[in-house]
C-alpha cells in the first residue's frame, strides 16, 4: 500500500542487492501473477470480439456478475466498519475471553471454503438452530462473503492500532480535541491505509468466493448465481473463451476497486 | 500561585508512585521538577494536565479547583519527550490543531500559527511533514503547537530528553529565552541537574514520590535540605562522617588539628582541575578536586601523606539519610 512520500532517495541508482531484490520480486510476480492473467486475457481474446459481447450481453451473466459484484461491495463496506471497530476492542479494551477471540478470528480465514459453506449451511440453511431460513437467497451469497472475508480488515488494522502511539491522543486531548475529535482527525488517518489495505483483500476475496456460498445459495440463475460460478458452468460446457471473457470483466473490476481504494486512501490520510 | 498540588496520592498498583506530594508552582516562572528515574516526576506532571487521575488530593490550576476536570477542560499545554507530532499532518496543520478545534476564523488562525512558526523559528518549514524534521525541529514545532492555545501553564515532559547533548544545549538555553519573551507558567521535568540548575527560576526536587526540596538554584545548591539534594545536586564526597563537595576539601602537607590524615592513592589532571583520591587511615577512599595551582603549590604526589579539613565556612551535611544542614 501506499505510504507517505520518504525523504526522496534518486530513483533508478539501486545498489547490487537491491537491484536483485527487484529483479526476483519482479520474475515470481511475473510467474504467478501476470503470465496467468494474461492467458485469461489473450484467451478472452482468442475468442474474438463476439465471444466477448455475446457472453456479456447474455443476461445470466449480466445479473450474476452484478450480483457478486453489489454483494462484494455491500460486505466491503460492512468489513470496514465492523472490522475496525473488532480491531479496535482488541487492542484498545481489556475483556474476559479477548485472547480467545482474537484467535476466533482467523478461523473463517483458515477453514476449507467448503467447510465453511456447510457451517453456513447448518446454521442458516433449512434446519437452523436460529430459526431463520437464508437458504437459496441473496442475503446467503452476502453471509457467506461476510463470514470469509471477517479477518481481513481485522488483520490489516490491529498491528496499525497497536503500534500507535498514546502520547499522539494525549496530545490532542490537552489541545481541547474530543474523543471523536481526536479518533476523526488523529487515529483515523493513521488507520486509513491499513482499512483500505484490508478493504481491497475483502472485496478481492468476495468476488472470487465460490466455496463457501455454494451450499447456501444454491447457485439459482438470476437469483443466488455468483460470477464465480458462472465462470464454472461455461467451463463444464466447454467454452472456455466465455469462461475467460468473465474472467477479464472481474479482472478490471477488481483493479478498478483497488485503484479507487487507493486514492481514497491517499485523500483522506493527507487531509487529516 | 498558578499551580496547587495539595496532598496528591498516586499508587499503580501496589506500587506507591507519589506520596502525599504537596507543592506550589510560581505564576509566570519556569520550574524545573528534578530527581532520578522513576521518582514520580511524569506522574506529577502528568496528574497536573488531567492525563493521569490523582487517586486522593486536589489540583487547582490559576484558582481554579481542576482535580476532576479532562484535559480537554484544562487549558494545559503540554510537549512529550518524543515529541507526539500528528505524523500525517504538516507544520502549519500541527500547530493550527487546537485553534481549529476552537473554530478559530480561518484567517486568525493562519496568523497565529505564521506567528508562533516564527517564534520557534520554523517558518521555512511550515509544510513540511514532521518526519522530515530534525528532532530539535519537531520539539520546537510541539511547543509552538502547546502554546497556540494559549494555555495558562505550559507542561514539558523532559522535551530535550530524546536529543543529543549539543542539540540539547541549545534548545535549553533557546527555552530560557523563549520563556523570557512569552512568561507563560512552565513547568519542565528532567533529570538533569545541570539543566535545571542552568534553566529554572525555581526546582522542585523529586525523589521516590516524594518531594525532598523546594527554591531556588542557589538555595538549592547552597542549602540543600538533605544528603540526597546535596548529592544529586553535584559531586559529594565523605569526610569525617560529613558530606562535602570534593572542592571543599583542603589538603594540607603537614599536621593540623582535627584534620582526616590519609595517604594519596591516585592524581588525575582534567583540563584545568586535579582530581585526587586520598585513602584515610580508617580505609575508606576521600575525591579531592583541586585547580593546578594549589596543586601544584602543594606539591602533591601519589604516596605522600596528606592531612584533610573542610575549608572554611564548606557545606556539609550528616551523612545519614533525611539528616539537616550542619554547615
Ligand atoms: N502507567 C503506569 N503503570 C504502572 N506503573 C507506572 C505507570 N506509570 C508510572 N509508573 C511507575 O511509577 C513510577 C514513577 O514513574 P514516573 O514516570 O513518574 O517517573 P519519572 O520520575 O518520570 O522517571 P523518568 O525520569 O524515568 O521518566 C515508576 O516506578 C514507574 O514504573
Ligand atoms: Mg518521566
Amino acid at each position: 500500500m501506499a505510504r507517505r512520500r520518504r525523504p526522496s532517495r534518486a530513483v533508478g541508482t539501486l545498489n547490487g542487492p537491491s537491484a536483485l531484490g527487484l529483479g526476483v520480486a519482479l520474475i515470481w510476480f511475473s510467474l504467478l501473477v501476470l503470465i496467468p492473467l494474461a492467458a485469461v486475457v489473450s484467451t478472452a481474446a482468442a475468442g474474438g470480439w463476439d465471444n466477448f459481447v455475446t457472453t456479456l450481453t447474455n443476461d445470466q451473466t449480466q445479473a450474476a456478475i452484478r450480483l457478486t459484484v453489489v454483494q462484494s461491495l455491500l460486505v466491503t463496506a460492512v468489513n470496514v466498519v465492523m472490522g475496525t471497530t473488532i480491531a479496535w476492542v482488541l487492542v484498545r479494551d481489556r475483556f474476559w475471553g479477548r485472547g480467545a477471540l482474537n484467535v476466533v478470528i482467523d478461523i473463517p480465514f483458515a477453514l476449507p471454503t467448503i467447510v465453511a459453506g456447510l457451517v453456513l449451511l447448518a446454521l442458516y440453511g433449512k434446519q437452523s438452530p436460529l430459526g431463520v431460513d437464508f437458504a437459496n437467497t441473496e442475503t446467503a451469497v452476502f453471509l457467506a462473503l461476510a463470514f470469509v472475508t471477517l479477518p481481513f480488515v481485522v488483520r490489516t488494522v490491529q498491528p496499525v492500532l497497536e503500534e500507535l502511539e498514546l502520547d499522539v491522543e494525549e496530545a490532542a486531548a490537552s489541545l481541547g480535541a474530543s474523543r471523536l475529535t481526536t479518533f476523526r482527525r488523529v487515529i483515523l488517518p493513521s488507520l486509513v491505509p491499513a482499512i483500505a489495505a484490508g478493504a481491497a483483500l475483502s472485496f478481492a476475496r468476495g468476488i472470487s468466493e465460490y466455496g463457501s456460498l455454494v451450499l447456501l445459495s444454491g447457485n439459482l440463475p438470476f437469483r443466488t448465481e455468483v460470477a464465480s460460478v458462472r465462470v464454472l458452468t461455461y467451463i463444464e460446457n466447454g467454452n472456455p473463451a466465455a469462461a475467460s471473457a468473465v474472467a477479464t470483466v472481474m479482472l478490471v473490476v477488481a483493479l478498478l476497486v483497488i485503484v479507487l481504494l487507493d486514492v481514497i486512501q491517499r485523500r483522506v490520510s493527507r487531509r487529516g | 500561585m498558578s499551580i496547587e498540588v495539595r496532598n496528591v496520592d498516586k499508587r499503580f498498583g501496589d506500587f506507591v508512585a507519589l506520596d502525599d506530594v504537596s507543592v506550589s508552582i510560581p505564576t509566570g516562572q519556569l520550574t524545573a521538577l528534578l530527581g532520578p528515574s522513576g521518582g514520580g516526576k511524569s506522574t506529577l506532571l502528568r496528574i497536573i494536565a488531567g492525563l493521569e487521575n490523582a487517586d486522593d488530593g486536589t489540583i487547582e490550576i490559576e484558582g481554579v479547583e481542576a482535580t476532576h476536570l479532562p484535559p480537554q477542560k484544562r487549558n494545559v499545554g503540554f510537549v512529550f519527550q518524543h515529541y507526539a507530532a500528528f505524523k500525517h499532518m504538516n507544520v502549519a496543520k500541527n500547530v493550527a490543531f487546537g485553534l481549529e478545534i476552537r473554530k478559530r476564523p480561518k484567517a486568525d488562525v493562519e496568523r497565529r500559527v505564521d506567528e508562533l512558526l516564527r517564534l520557534v523559528h520554523l517558518q521555512q518549514f511550515a509544510h513540511r511533514l514532521p518526519a522530515q524534521l530534525s528532532g530539535g525541529q519537531r520539539q520546537r514545532m510541539a511547543l509552538a503547537r502547546a502554546l497556540a492555545v494559549e494555555p495558562t501553564v505550559l507542561l514539558l515532559d523532559e522535551p530535550f530528553g530524546a536529543l543529543d547533548a549539543k542539540v540539547r544545549k541549545e534548545l535549553r538555553d533557546w527555552l530560557r529565552r523563549l520563556h523570557d519573551e512569552v512568561h507563560v507558567t512552565t513547568v519542565f521535568v528532567t533529570h538533569d541537574q545541570e539543566e535545571a540548575l542552568e534553566v529554572a527560576d525555581e526546582i522542585v526536587v523529586i525523589n521516590d514520590g516524594r518531594i525532598e526540596q523546594v527554591g531556588t538554584p542557589d538555595q538549592l545548591y547552597d542549602e540543600p535540605a538533605n544528603d540526597f539534594v546535596m548529592s544529586f545536586l553535584g559531586d559529594v564526597t565523605r569526610l569525617n562522617g560529613v558530606m562535602i563537595r570534593p572542592h571543599d576539601v583542603d589538603v594540607n602537607s603537614t599536621p593540623v588539628d582535627g584534620a582526616v590524615v590519609g595517604t594519596v592513592t591516585r592524581l588525575l589532571r582534567v583540563g584545568f582541575e586535579v582530581r585526587v583520591t586520598v585513602t584515610a587511615e580508617d580505609g575508606h577512599d576521600v575525591a579531592v578536586v583541586l585547580s593546578r595551582a594549589e596543586a601544584r603549590g602543594s606539591g602533591l604526589a601519589e604516596g605522600a601523606t596528606v592531612w584533610l579539613t573542610p575549608h572554611r565556612g564548606a557545606l556539609t551535611v550528616d551523612a545519614r539519610p533525611a539528616a539537616g544542614v550542619s554547615a
